[in-house]
């Protein structure tokens, strides 16, 4: 069915947008959840986002939204689904928040829930690397030695993440 | 994309204070969703309520948008160029090292300790090799903390 594509782009963005704590990278292992469930793309063209995405000025999440919303439907429209869907938890909560900033304040539950989410939005992030130290995308020991050297200058915290990729992009060009 | 919000709205446009634009981000920082877009909602209700936070909404969504759609539609096309694939092949394991090198310096700012190390480690293995959705290690981890914070909040009124 031609509606059904949109329906599940915006059920999947739309629970990206509500529970996806911790933004940035975290949001990556909710996003790679749906992709495998729904079959929407290979884990090697999902990386591929997360390149561009570094590359681009925006957030990842909108990134990936827009993105995964074109190839998966094909058209615009899914683009514009997926975006709408993981923006709209966003606003309906913010505007919550806003109106109760200070009843909410110092709130014990809102408190003690951060105690589990904080160590947890950590192995969200770890699980989302995990997943991607795949077939796919280390198809060889040269696949590992880029891995370990932009680890390595990645760690030290010098190097920006965008000069990182370029270095990467040119040692693939040569390497392979 | 946080300092560049802060820039324009605090330094150029002085739409409100430093204090303020901390408050705001700890609020947008915690909650769910987007970080930079949880940000422009908030500043946009705040100078015009919800006209104000759907035009903030749509003016920081819009230039990922159209970037993002230009690249979907242009990349499809030259991902099986070999050129594009041997250096994609070079990026791939770079990305993948952008998003574990962090994680350390993460945990720690987290204040993850050796008492609480299971909790990500749990994470990642049910993520990873029982292959569970994350919505449920977000839900389980926001139960867990708080029945953790009651009954340990009892704990100390029984101490007192």
């Amino acid at each position: 069915m031609e509606a059904e594509i949109y329906i599940q782009l915006f059920l999947s963005f739309f629970k990206i947008g509500l529970f996806g704590f911790g933004g940035g990278y975290a949001i990556i292992s909710l996003i790679q959840h749906e992709i495998e469930v729904h079959g929407w793309m290979t884990q090697s063209e999902f990386t591929d986002i997360i390149a561009i995405s570094q590359m681009t000025p925006g957030p990842i999440g909108i990134n990936s939204a827009t993105y995964v919303g074109y190839t998966a439907s094909g058209t615009v429209l899914g683009s514009i689904v997926a975006t709408f869907a993981i923006v709209l938890p966003s606003f309906l909560i913010m505007l919550t928040l806003v109106r109760f900033f200070f009843a909410l304040q110092g709130n014990k539950y809102l408190e003690w829930a951060f105690l589990g989410l904080r160590p947890a939005v950590i192995g969200l992030i770890g699980a989302a690397a995990i997943l991607l130290m795949n077939r796919d995308n280390f198809i060889d020991y040269k696949s590992f030695i880029i891995f370990l050297l932009a680890f390595l200058l990645s760690f030290t915290g010098k190097f920006h993440p965008i000069l990182l990729i370029l270095m990467a992009g040119v040692a693939g060009f040569v390497i392979y | 994309m946080i300092p560049l919000i802060q820039k324009e709205v605090v330094e150029n446009k002085k739409w409100m204070d430093a204090r303020e634009f901390i408050d705001m981000l700890a609020m947008a920082q915690s909650a769910p969703g987007v970080i930079a877009i949880n940000t422009a909602i908030f500043i946009g209700y705040k100078m015009k309520g919800l006209k104000g936070s759907l035009v903030t909404t749509l003016g920081s969504a819009l230039p990922s948008f159209i970037i993002i759609l230009a690249v979907a539609m242009v990349f499809t096309n030259f991902r099986d160029n070999v050129v594009v694939e041997k250096i994609f092949r070079g990026i791939r394991p770079a990305v993948v090292a952008l998003i574990a090198a962090p994680l350390y310096k993460m945990a720690r700012s987290a204040g993850v300790t050796w008492k609480t190390v299971f909790i990500p480690i749990l994470a990642v293995l049910l993520i990873w090799l029982a292959g569970v959705s994350p919505i449920w290690i977000v839900l389980a981890a926001i139960a867990g903390g708080i029945i953790y914070g009651a009954l340990h909040a009892r704990n100390l009124s029984k101490s007192i």
